[in-house]
């Protein structure tokens, strides 16, 4: 399963010329001298702790749960929305985790049920759980960083990844 | 999906990277950034980089040791690839750190062959070749322009040569491009048929306040934070001077400050007021469009009435007797004093009640929040920010005036916590020779063009395709008049240069135009361009501009430029030295003399050439040692090592802008005349909705850098237009379905967003966007002074499409917080 992330992944930084490029997977192409650097630190967007949250039974639609991920110095919500979106996880395809630091300036956000968004009391910028985080207005330079939920036979939902830098770290799983 | 970089970490600046002052490309904010640049096989660690710290924790909120992945890059730096971190300053006083949606993206906007970004960019000159443009050196496409513009043009004898050029600072503005092409135009030359960036003409946005001694931009952005009212007219600064907002305005009402917004549609800017200083201290008059000239003579007229005034400021600092400057072709109002003005402003709280739509105790408020003694007695401080709300709208040299009239009787301009000013779009950056042979009023460029005027057109950095008034015609008429030229060019293939300039010649002369564009991208416009040549922006060059606070600041270049494009003031210098030489060789010496004094090799030459020419204390190593705080124009001298600048204007009370003698400042003597520009009566009339525009807070100007944003285009694939969801319903629209915008001057498309918060039949539509031009439905009519009239504009709608693919895929909540 890894595996095909991995190819899936480098694909799309491939395609897009992304930064990814010379930070980690084309390093090879671009600074060969770099690569043993590169090596010796987790392996972008693959090494992420695989972190159990919750399980189904515990969600109730419409109510966040706070959750830690990658690790508990980074706050998010897992969410079960009630209705399914593009990304959403679980039987019912509406299952999402969201880290909750402002990309703008890292202020702690909260969840508004009535529109199911987040909302930051820092500048007011505000952010759509039914829409992969998009920014529905505000300051950040970003969509919300979406954690990818794995849930298994037992319904124990895991996180495994991230899409976006998470605020206050310059690599999402810290390093020592 | 919303759009997802996947990128996961960033490398870590070293602690030896370069850092370069750069205030932000966008904004009128002008926020403070650092440039880092370090080489590609180096990088910093967790525990050893450029801020000493231990980066292998959480750093936690407002830190200075997190940057986002869209401020982060790889571009050249004196050939070689470089790391680039572009992040705010948190030492610049006029943004503490904040980056803002626009500024916090420069460096992913950056030009990148490693990442793939901004490949739009220019880089080679380009000339018309075989029915296609082909790349050229720049001397054979400078020698091109310079044989065609030759020809129609003389000693003396220079209006067939049209320009439209650039006037503000920032971007690839600035000091010494405005003189590049200053000394080029209006020295060298006297060219007469020009228009600026944004606008048909070439004139003032502001001319009544500065008639009246005023200038445009008199405060300190801290008179924001110690003044008891602000007051904010046709402006929307949480969106389009962000940080002017969130650092100055936001600490004033922390401060105690009360908010009058002034604006038909209810903005982000009001709702952020009330979650900041309490909706009970947030007054939102939501005039009746077009109406504001009306409740400002009324508050002018009530506040009067109620002695609310500072007497000795008007004695002492205004003119005394009855009309000063009459009115005429150049002045749509008399000028004159402050009795005078109460004279021809008169207007009672019922009169501006039934014109506004207010009623009459919101304008009592609004009075009294400007202008009431409080309660021990002493003055209220009230400091007034306004901008395209009424500079393109309804009757600008008259509401300009009645705003700055409010400011002078209640005196509050030149001291603590007052000021009126323009929030402004752009910085500012204009040091050019004098433009009086231009005349007043100037003369509308783009109207004459459509009706045929103009042989040689010279774009500097403008695109009328996007960013005109009546700009379906325009675009018609245009691409046939262009077109006449590459046909004629087309059908020489082959020739020599002379013969083809004989062609060029011909076509133009049976009515077509030769146009020369200079850019940073292929503009709209620039399709129809023979002569293409790539600019620069700051950064790729050094740069000098000024804010909203006449804060001058030196972006000190920290990349190198795309390709072999050159800063538009070196750009013009080597078209100058081109002019001279086929003048002379042409035997024209006498005019061939009058291009000499270029011989400019940096931009660093051509500020000396120009500013420090007038301000001779003004140096780029001075303004180094300034950095991203620089100084307050205008700079009064050199002392212990620094620039002595100035906080706020007029503190001695003597009014200048005009260039009166006395120093007194004028009252502006326009009364309300309802829609005062030529066809909005009967476009109101003939039309269901308004269509108010404006810019939002996520596209910089005409999305020139955001269109290949990819941020930017999935927010929004095609520009929005926010209709009430009632009025939805009546036309059987869907959330993101397409629709098309059309009146009697033309249509345009835009994605529909619903607004709860608007009124019915009022709609606002982004104004810019690459592909819904907003200004095609935007009539000709512009005030006596070629002003033009945006936000007065109706038309009617109806669905054309579905939701774009694209467009199906976005949030459609509101703008509005919910904490
Ligand atoms: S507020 Fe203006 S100047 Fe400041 S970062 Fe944003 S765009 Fe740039
Ligand atoms: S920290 Fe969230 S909007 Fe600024």
């Amino acid at each position: 399963m890894k595996c095909n992330r991995l190819v899936d992944v480098g694909r799309r930084q491939f395609l897009r010329g992304g930064v990814l490029g010379v930070a980690g997977a084309a390093a090879a192409t671009v600074m060969p001298s770099g690569a043993a650097q590169a090596q010796s630190q987790a392996r972008a967007m693959l090494d992420y702790p695989s972190n159990k949250l919750a399980n189904i039974a515990d969600l109730v639609v419409n109510e966040p749960i706070d959750i830690g991920y990658p690790d508990a110095d980074s706050p998010g919500i897992l969410l079960k929305l009630g209705t399914s979106v593009e990304g959403g996880a679980g039987p019912d395809g509406d299952i999402v985790a969201y880290s909750v630091l402002c990309p703008h300036k890292g202020y702690a956000m909260s969840y508004h049920a009535a529109d199911k968004t987040l909302n930051c009391p820092g500048h007011f910028s505000r952010f759509d759980c039914e829409k992969g985080g998009q920014q529905i207005w505000g300051h950040a330079t970003q969509n919300l960083p979406q954690f990818t939920l794995r849930v298994d036979d037992a319904g124990d939902i895991y996180a495994e990844g991230a899409d976006e830098l998470i605020y206050g770290r310059l690599s999402n799983v810290l390093e020592g | 999906m919303a759009y997802k970089r996947n990128i996961d970490r960033l490398p870590i600046i070293p602690a030896d990277a370069k850092e370069h002052n750069v205030t932000c490309h966008y904004c009128i904010v002008g926020c403070g950034y650092k440039a880092y640049t370090w080489p590609l096989k180096k990088q910093g660690t967790t525990d050893s980089n450029w801020m000493g710290q231990d980066l292998s924790v959480q750093q936690g909120v407002d830190t200075e040791a997190w940057y986002a992945p869209s401020m982060y890059n790889v571009v050249k730096q004196e050939g070689q690839d470089v790391h680039l971190v572009i992040k705010p300053d948190v030492n610049c006083e006029v943004n503490a750190g904040l980056g803002s949606v626009r500024g916090a993206r420069m460096a992913e906007n950056r030009r990148s062959e490693i990442t793939g970004t901004q490949q739009q960019r220019l880089t080679e000159p380009m000339v018309w070749r075989y029915g296609t443009w082909q790349p050229t050196s720049w001397d054979d496409a400078l020698d091109l322009v310079a044989r065609v513009t030759a020809r129609v043009i003389d000693k003396d004898d220079e209006d067939d040569l049209y320009v439209s050029m650039f006037d503000h600072g920032g971007s690839a503005g600035g000091y010494e491009n405005t003189w590049g092409t200053g000394k080029l135009y209006f020295g060298s030359m006297k060219v007469r048929n020009c228009r600026i960036h944004n606008r048909p003409a070439y004139n003032s946005e502001v001319h009544s306040t500065r008639d009246m001694g005023v200038d445009e931009l008199n405060y300190a952005y801290d008179d924001y934070q110690n003044t008891d009212t602000i007051l904010l007219v046709g402006t929307n600064p949480m969106e389009c001077q962000t940080n002017l907002f969130l650092n100055h305005m936001v600490k004033g009402m922390q401060n105690g400050a009360r908010v009058i917004v002034v604006d038909p549609r209810r903005t982000v800017t009001v709702d952020s007021c009330e979650q900041v200083a309490g909706a009970e201290n947030v007054l939102h008059l939501a005039i009746a469009t077009g109406s504001d000239l009306a409740l400002f003579n009324t508050l002018f007229t009530y506040i009067a009435d109620q002695g609310w005034v500072d007497a000795d400021f008007i004695a002492n600092s205004t003119f005394q007797g009855d009309v000063a400057v009459n009115e005429d072709a150049a002045h749509p109002a008399a000028l004159g004093s402050f009795e005078a003005a109460r004279d021809a402003c008169k207007m009672s709280l019922a009169e501006g009640a039934a014109v506004t739509g207010l009623s009459e105790a919101q304008i009592v408020q609004a009075a009294e929040w400007i202008a009431k003694p409080k309660d021990d007695g002493s003055r209220r401080k009230c400091v007034t920010g306004y901008e395209k709300g009424i500079i393109w709208g309804n009757d600008n040299y008259r509401v300009i005036g009645a705003l700055v009239n409010i400011g002078l009787a209640t005196g509050n301009i030149g001291r603590e916590g007052g000021g009126v000013c323009r929030l402004g779009g752009h910085q500012e950056g204009y040091f050019r020779p004098s433009d009086a042979h231009v005349g007043r009023p100037a003369p509308y460029i783009d109207q004459l063009l459509i009706s045929g005027g103009g042989k040689v057109h010279h774009i500097w950095a403008n695109d009328h395709y996007k960013t005109t008034l009546n700009a379906a015609e325009f675009k018609r008429v245009y691409n046939r008049r262009s077109n006449m030229v590459k046909e004629a060019m087309d059908a020489r293939a082959g020739a020599t240069r002379e013969e083809l300039v004989d062609a060029i010649v011909g076509a133009i002369n049976a009515g077509g135009i030769f146009s020369v564009c200079v850019d940073i991208i292929q503009s709209q416009i620039g399709q129809a361009a023979h002569v293409i040549l790539p600019a620069v922006e700051s950064g790729e060059m050094n740069l000098t501009s000024m804010n909203g606070e006449r804060r001058l600041r030196l972006v000190e270049k920290y990349m190198d430029a795309p390709g072999s494009a050159q800063p538009d003031c070196i750009i013009a210098a080597r078209l100058a030295n081109h002019m001279e030489r086929v003048l002379r060789e042409e035997g024209r010496t006498e005019y061939a003399d009058q291009f000499t004094g270029y011989d400019w090799e940096t931009e660093e030459d051509a500020f000396m050439d120009g500013y420090n020419s007038a301000h001779p204390e003004v140096t780029y190593e001075r303004l180094r040692t300034a950095g991203n705080n620089g100084v307050q124009e205008p700079v009064t001298g050199f002392e212990n090592g620094q620039l002595v600048g100035t906080k706020r204007l007029y503190e001695d009370g003597v009014f200048t802008r005009h260039g009166r003698d006395d120093g007194k400042a004028l009252f502006c003597m326009g009364s309300w005349r309802g829609l005062q520009a030529p066809g909005k009566t009967q476009q109101q009339a003939n039309h269901r909705f308004l269509i108010n525009n404006g810019r939002a807070n996520l596209n910089w100007q005409n999305w020139f850098l955001d269109q290949k944003n990819d941020f930017v285009m999935d927010r929004f694939p095609v520009p929005f237009i926010q209709i009430h969801p009632d009025d939805m319903a009546d036309l059987g629209l869907s959330a993101g379905d397409m629709v098309e915008v059309f009146n009697d001057v033309g249509a345009t498309q835009a994605l529909v967003y619903p607004e709860p918060t608007a009124r019915r039949n009022e709609t606002f539509m982004i104004f810019g966007a690459p592909n819904g031009t907003q200004g095609n439905v935007i009539n000709a009519g512009t005030n006596e002074l070629m002003l033009p009239n945006y936000k007065q504009t109706w038309a009617n709608i109806r669905k054309i499409s579905d939701a774009t693919p694209a467009a199906a895929r976005v949030s459609y909540k509101s703008w509005e917080v919910e904490l």
